[in-house]
């Protein structure tokens, strides 16, 4: 049986489906067999940034509503061979599933795939019921805004109140110098706040945007600096203990020591 | 089943008409048991001919809306039977006793609300967007970020403290205070706030006796 982690975060805009597509793909490419869900009924993205919008034929609502069955509605990846996505309807609303029906459809995915990635929609109304009815765990993701960190306090309120246990934390979108210079609230002063476990922290990258445009995550791109944070956060996820990533952009303990020994 | 050997349910006849006394002791299940063995095998003659008034006692037992609900149907099964009250001398909660403090743990995230009846201790933060809502006393173990209303019922000694001191706003009664306007927050004190002539005040917790001679307040030697 696989686990189901539902990728959250209450604000909009703050990296929800970028974080879903590069962990679904970050755990491909650790050979893992993945599934993405999005639940993001009426505004779904995760297709467009993994770049597989013109090969959806069926979506959550049909598997849910019965009109095809579950593995005719999942797009395989063009990249991977064992990650796929299964994407929301866009022509109808969030009321047009249930929980139950969304609960269904991940325990049906769990039983052929390690880890389902689900990508939750903004707000705590029946999006977020729906997204996380499935889930065994979640991610919540926040920036380092005061806005973004007020609604993960209240979306981890609610999971707290929820069958989910013990949500974990992504700081995404870390601007080192602006947190140096102290107009960015730093990890630290987030964390007291919050109160959860931080799994992974993720800088500001224009690799991101980049890449989501071209329908290509920004995980398969080694050199951009976020993509090395998803894929530290994918290990975590697979249970590896990868040391947080260092902001100021000097090179690691692990670069130094292959300068040291002449292979850098 | 059928066989009750305890008796829960006493059924005595008064002038103008019946009162079914029910134990506070036993079960509630088994206090159901007896009463529907009474009414169904026992007690047939009483039970059956002309309208009755009834009068339901409780006794000290709490009962739920539902619990109530189930003891009314099945006493309304027999068609004689008018149910004029039911009552219960259930001890009603007097607003928690002056000096008493209620302990709890946790962490009031944004948009959570603990209400307490009484004075509190907090042990946990409270965020920003959460609300403690109390008719006494707040003290925070922990950083109060959010929103505190001490003496909620406009008790106007009531006070808020908290071991991290940064509130997004204060309330004591019915007097409204928020940082920095009104008052500035210093390095992460131990502080709390109190009324004076219906002014909002901050200070030091070790200033705490000289506003409350009631408490016990240690000397030393």
């Amino acid at each position: 049986m696989g686990e189901a982690i539902v990728v959250t975060s209450g604000k909009g805009g703050v990296g929800k489906t970028t974080t879903s597509a590069n962990l679904g793909t970050a755990l491909a490419l650790l050979g893992r067999k993945v599934c993405m869900v999005d639940t993001d009924i009426g505004l779904r993205n995760l297709d467009v940034v993994m770049g597989l919008e013109n090969r959806i034929i069926y979506d959550l609502c049909d598997v849910a509503d019965g009109r095809c069955r579950l593995n005719q509605a999942l797009v395989k990846d063009k990249r991977f061979e064992e990650l796929y996505m299964l994407p929301a309807a866009q022509t109808k609303d969030k009321n047009a599933i249930s929980p139950e029906q969304v609960r269904d459809i991940i325990l049906e995915l769990k039983k052929e795939f390690e880890y389902v990635i689900i990508d939750c929609p903004a707000g705590i109304e029946q999006g977020f019921k729906n997204a996380i009815a499935g889930a065994d765990q979640a991610i919540v993701v926040t920036t380092p805004e005061n806005a973004a960190v007020r609604d993960a306090d209240r979306i981890i309120g609610l999971l707290e109140n929820s069958h989910i246990e013990s949500p974990k934390l992504v700081i995404n979108r870390i601007r080192h110098n602006m947190v140096k210079s102290g107009e960015m609230l730093d990890i630290d002063e987030i964390i007291q706040v919050l109160a959860i476990d931080l799994i992974g922290i993720v800088p500001d990258d224009e690799h991101v945007i980049k890449a989501a445009n071209s329908g290509e995550p920004t995980v398969m791109n080694p050199d951009s600096r976020a993509a090395i944070a998803y894929r530290n956060i994918a290990r975590r996820i697979v249970g590896d203990t990868v040391p947080l990533m260092l902001l100021d952009g000097k090179p690691g303990m692990f670069k130094r020591m292959k300068k040291f020994f002449g292979m850098g | 089943m059928g066989t009750t050997k305890q008796h829960h349910v006493t059924i005595k006849g008064m002038k103008d008409g019946l009162v079914f006394l029910l134990d506070d002791t036993c079960e509630f299940t088994a206090l159901i048991q007896d009463l529907q063995y009474k009414l169904e095998h026992s007690h047939q003659n009483i039970l059956t001919g002309p309208i009755m008034h009834v009068d339901v006692k409780l006794g000290a037992r709490a009962v739920s809306d539902a619990e109530k609900e189930e003891i009314l149907n099945i006493l309304k099964q027999k068609g004689n039977l008018l149910i004029r009250s039911i009552e219960s001398d259930e001890p009603v909660n007097v607003s928690a006793s002056e000096n008493e403090m209620k302990i709890m743990t946790g962490v009031v995230r944004s948009g959570q609300v603990l209400h307490h009846v009484g004075n509190l201790l907090f042990l946990g933060d409270v965020n920003p967007g959460g609300t403690v809502n109390c008719t006494g006393d707040i003290y925070v173990m922990g950083a109060l970020r959010g929103t505190a209303h001490a003496g909620f019922e406009g008790n106007v000694d009531a006070i808020i403290a908290a071991s991290y001191f940064s509130p997004t706003q204060l309330r004591i009664a019915d007097v409204i205070s928020r940082p920095p306007d009104e008052w500035e927050i210093k390095e992460s004190n131990m502080e709390f706030a109190y009324l004076q002539e219906g002014n909002m005040q901050i200070d030091k917790i070790q200033n705490i006796a000289r506003l409350r001679k009631d408490t016990h307040i240690f000397k030393g030697v």
